[in-house]
């Protein structure tokens, strides 16, 4: 058995906690007995080799596996103290305060504009839209490359400006944590050095949550470490599991497990 | 163990180029003779439409076609006022669409928004068949159900007071329910195209909405249907195309009265009534009259071709196109 080595210092105020998460899909378990805290304007990184569960552990945190009809989740998360997972808790309001970037960059079908008012329209935003939209694509430094075209297609723009877009989307709606599904894995080197300064960026304000393929951007950009891996039972399922979460400087110098100092020298994974 | 591949100029490898090009040859000619068939299908019809129809405006003038009020081609007295077949084409596909967009549209987003997968599965085939029932069959549903419910609901509504004096008296030909009926037929072809449109939205663009914080009801209409747009559009004009086409339905249902105006309650004639009327008839090959078909028969195929070619510029100008 592993186990999870967690330096009690780290955990300044924990936004977001799991405790003991279990995810079938199915009759199939995905990840198994995930606990770990996500702490207040940091940014967490989520690394692992394919199939270890980070992606699904992090829609846990907004719900988004309700929307897959086989998901269940066991376990528990809480954010900022409250059950997610409570009959009270509505799935809806959960995603407007922990926003989401997902993998392939997806604006829609819309104007740049229109992109980033979408969410604020269907949460109520009464505030002045011409600013709200000035100002989330500031903030995802994407605003003077498109400010003479807010009205062109989202569609039109390149794969980074379009990851931005989807980031400004996301933080035109305020939220206090976002959660990035491999942001960068279909953006080319420079877009994705783009995203990465953002995230810095992004973290003087937001608790970011970043799962990611590339060990170097975990390295360059999270503040905590959490490696994933991934056993094969008798059915021949995999199962997720997480194996270490620490400071990134620790998981990447100083790993405890054998597991982690392998993958993060890249003997496998 | 391992066995020495012969080697690139061996003996062994005596491949036959001439014979795969002929082989290829031949392929390609079959192909090719098939395809200029069905071309020239196209085209030889095209061509009989346009002959017959500059050969009945050699005798009818085009101002009286398109003015005159008045659509008496087998009468003694001829007036060719096709304005009165287009407005009754018009009113049964216009009542149709009014019928199938809605159902049609809604039975889409139910099927692919809503439905589980495993009720899709069996749902959306059962759909389809429905555009597989025989026209004729839809044609006397029409003239012999749909007619005498409208009827007995209509004297049922006249025994109001007040109301019932502003009831009018349905016939039993009439474009409402020819319109209704066509409708239903055309209703699984909006459904079943529309679906497609609606299905291959991506979900990531549905993700994307609730991560947002969006219900499921704002997902639907302002991120998927606006997506799905130009499919949605182009299975309408396909549908309305076929309801302007549809003969039988109309043929039984409607009617056999050219007459003006788009009152839904009495009988009508539609260009493609009229010309079954003429090909039942005894109407002898070369008279003006048998010309006439050809000038509507060329009249419907202009309506329909503009139709086509809007749906064809729609679908390009505002297609998404996804990765």
């Amino acid at each position: 058995m592993t186990q999870v080595s967690s330096s009690t210092e780290l955990v300044t105020e924990a936004v977001l906690r799991a405790q003991g998460v279990k995810v079938y899909y199915g009759t199939n378990l995905a990840v198994r007995d995930v606990t770990l805290d996500i702490p207040f304007n940091k940014v967490v990184a989520f690394i692992g080799p394919s199939g270890c569960g980070k992606s699904t552990i992090l829609r846990c945190f907004n719900r988004m596996n309700d929307l897959v009809a086989s998901a269940r989740v066991e376990g528990k998360i809480t954010f900022h103290g409250r059950d997610l997972y409570a009959s009270n808790i509505d799935p809806v309001e959960t995603r407007r305060r922990i926003g989401m970037v997902f993998q392939k960059p997806n604006p829609f079908p819309k104007s740049i504009f229109e992109n980033i008012a979408f969410g604020a329209r269907i949460n109520g935003y009464k505030g002045d839209m011409n600013e709200l939209v000035e100002d989330s694509l500031r903030r995802a430094a994407l605003w003077d490359e498109v400010k003479d075209q807010l009205q062109e297609s989202g569609l039109a723009l390149s794969g980074g400006q379009q990851q931005r877009l989807c980031i400004a989307r996301a933080i035109a709606i305020a939220p206090e944590v976002i959660l990035m599904d491999e942001p960068c894995s279909a953006l080319d080197p420079i877009s994705t050095l783009k995203v990465e300064e953002l995230i810095q960026e992004l973290k003087q304000q937001y608790t970011i949550v970043i799962v990611t393929h590339n060990m170097q951007q975990a390295s360059r950009v999270s503040d905590l470490t959490a490696f994933y891996n991934a056993e094969a039972t008798e059915g021949g399922n995999k199962v997720g599991y997480l194996v270490e979460y620490d400071r990134t400087e620790v998981i990447f110098q100083n790993p405890t497990q054998q597991a982690t100092q392998e993958y993060v020298s890249g003997r496998f994974g | 163990m391992a066995v020495d591949l012969p080697s690139a100029n061996s003996a062994l490898w005596q491949p036959n180029r001439k014979r795969s090009k002929r082989v290829q040859f031949i392929v390609k000619s079959i192909f090719a003779l098939f395809a200029i068939v069905s071309i020239a299908t196209t085209a030889g019809i095209v061509l009989t439409l346009i002959y017959e129809t500059i050969a009945f405006f050699g005798e009818v003038s085009i101002i009286d076609y398109l003015t005159d009020t008045k659509w008496t081609p087998l009468f003694q007295s001829q007036k060719f006022g096709i304005i009165v077949l287009i407005s009754a084409t018009f009113l049964t596909s216009g009542i149709a669409i009014i019928v199938a967009l809605p159902l049609g549209l809604l039975s889409a987003i139910c099927l692919s928004e809503y439905a589980s997968p495993e009720v899709r599965k069996v749902l959306k085939p059962i759909l389809e068949i429905l555009a597989g029932v025989p026209s004729v069959v839809y044609g006397y549903f029409a003239l012999l159900f749909v007619t005498p419910l409208l009827q007995s609901l209509f004297a049922w509504f006249a025994t109001f007071p007040v109301i019932g004096l502003a009831v009018p008296e349905l016939e039993g030909f009439n474009a409402l329910s020819a319109g209704i009926v066509l409708g239903i037929m055309i209703t699984p072809l909006v459904a079943s195209l529309s679906e497609d449109a609606i299905y291959s939205v991506p979900q990531s663009l549905r993700d994307g909405s609730y991560a947002l914080g969006a219900t499921k009801r704002e997902t639907v209409t302002r991120v998927v249907l606006p997506a799905a747009l130009s499919g949605i559009v182009s299975s309408v004009i396909l549908a309305i195309s076929r309801a302007i086409g549809e003969t039988m339905t109309v043929t039984l249902a409607a009617g056999q009265n050219p007459r003006l105006g788009l009152n839904p309650f009495v009988p009508v004639m539609t260009m493609t009534a009229f010309i079954v009327q003429v090909s039942l008839g005894d109407t002898p090959a070369g008279s003006l009259a048998y010309k006439t078909i050809y000038a509507v028969g060329m009249t419907l195929f202009l309506l329909t071709l503009v139709l086509n070619l809007f749906s064809f510029w729609f679908v390009r100008r505002f297609r998404e196109k996804y990765e």
